[in-house]
């Protein structure tokens, strides 16, 4: 129930936005996000988006990953 | 897509999975508090391929799940006044209450409508003034916001029809009620995502500083569930216990705050009834006086009477962790998908749908 995915938002009025999430555009709300800019990527729950996901903490994640993964068995 | 398919690299799920396997020695045991985390660990098969050290419970992260019978037979009771259109979101429908259910109702001719998003229950009320619109406000820490942002935008737009039956729970609070009970002994908590995403991570510390379990914030593709686990690992066997992000793209230390403001403006914590758990104090959202003109619960006189229990369900052990849905008799025989008789198998993040759907302990 607390399910939330990535839409792309294309364009905003007012407290409203455009986002484009899995090819389907919708319309969703920016009263939880309003800093939130056109181009930017949020996580959109029950219509809200409800956080601009973070582009350079998305790409340092899986930098983690992919060292955690070639680790793999080599230590412990 | 974006932020989600790069999250389901099987190369690298492989890499995590040997990690894992390697680095766990002593046996621990971690709970995934969230719903949408369990479907997860379900559907891409994550247990399966833990180390025998690792034992993984699911715990009462869905919030139709731990909504108790009474509360579920005053939505239905509002379903029953004539003027009233009741909107929800989907996953209500076939929760069985203690005599019958919104769908029941429904195919009887009381107005149902299911909804996306609280915007569209707003709308519906000003599409029908001399109709009076309940929306059920059911959820979690990520939902709460958005009820709250509909309440202040009814109020702005001076809708008068609109009115919302806040049983909003709080998840910090239960989960120190489950460890002071002390009958699911844990070494590692998943904390929820979304909801971590409005309240950030700060809430949780007092699990790893007060009862010594680590605690990784996950997000909800296969990779951040291994990493997260990978990480649970690491704190065990390093014998630390500290709060960590793992899905820091989507949530920051201190949460949203603008969620939080909006949701501190409409509602105040208060007790609320978790099914199999009880009354834990300050664990739900009341509204407001300044908003009360929005409470349901004021608003119309309803007597759903005393709230049963379905004989041999068993949901409320599952919740706390105590049992699995395996332990259930009425588990894929009396109960299914279908023809729920608990609402751990109704809502889609329900364990009992989880095991039923994906067949883990068959």
């Amino acid at each position: 129930m607390c399910l939330a995915i990535p839409a792309l938002i294309k364009s905003i009025e007012d407290k409203e936005a455009e986002a484009e999430i899995g090819g389907i555009t919708r319309r969703i709300s920016l009263w939880l996000t309003p800093e939130a800019q056109a181009g930017d990527y949020v996580l959109v729950h029950t219509g809200y988006a409800i956080d601009v996901l973070d582009q350079e903490e998305a790409e340092e994640t899986l930098r983690l990953i992919e060292e955690m993964a070639a680790l793999g068995g080599e230590e412990g | 897509m974006r932020f989600i398919t790069e999250f389901r690299r099987s190369d690298l799920a492989k890499g995590l999975i040997t990690q894992i396997r390697h680095r766990s020695r002593t046996p621990a045991r971690f709970m995934e508090f969230c719903g949408g985390h369990t479907v997860t660990i379900f559907r891409y098969g994550i247990r399966q391929v833990l180390p025998a050290t690792i034992e993984m419970v699911s715990g009462p992260g869905c919030p139709i799940c731990v909504t108790a019978n009474a509360d579920l037979d005053k939505a239905i009771a509002f379903a029953q006044i004539p003027e009233v259109i009741i909107a929800t979101f989907g996953d209500m429908l076939k929760v069985p209450g203690s005599h019958t259910s919104l769908q029941e109702l429904k195919a009887d001719g009381a107005d149902v409508r299911m909804v996306y998003s609280t915007s569209d229950a707003l709308k519906m009320a000003e599409e029908n003034p001399t109709k009076s619109v309940v929306f059920l406000g059911i959820g979690f820490e990520t939902t709460a916001p958005t009820v709250a942002a509909s309440i202040l935008q009814a109020a702005d737009k001076r809708i008068s029809n609109y009115y919302v039956l806040s049983l909003h729970k709080l998840c910090p609070p239960v989960i120190r009620a489950i460890l002071d009970a002390g009958e699911v002994r844990l070494h590692g908590l998943i904390c929820p995502g979304h909801v971590s995403t409005i309240i950030g991570s700060h809430p949780w510390e007092f699990i790893a500083r007060d009862y010594g379990i680590p605690c990784v914030v996950s997000g909800f593709e296969p990779l951040d569930i291994l990493q997260c686990v990978a990480m649970l690992v690491a704190q065990v066997e390093k014998g630390r216990s500290e709060v960590e992000i793992a899905y820091r793209r989507g949530v920051r230390p201190e949460g949203n705050q603008e969620a939080l403001r909006l949701m501190e403006r409409v509602f105040e914590p208060g007790p609320a009834a978790w099914r199999g758990i009880g009354e834990v104090p300050d664990s739900g959202l009341k509204i407001r006086t300044e908003y009360q003109h929005f409470n349901a619960e004021l608003a119309f006189d309803i007597n759903p009477g005393p709230p049963s229990q379905p004989e041999g369900c068993i949901c409320g052990d599952i919740l706390r962790g105590v049992k699995t849905p395996a332990d259930c008799r009425l588990f894929g025989k009396a109960c299914t998908p279908q023809y729920p008789v608990g609402p751990c198998m109704v809502s889609s993040e329900g364990s009992c749908a989880a095991y039923y759907n994906y067949g883990e302990g068959l």
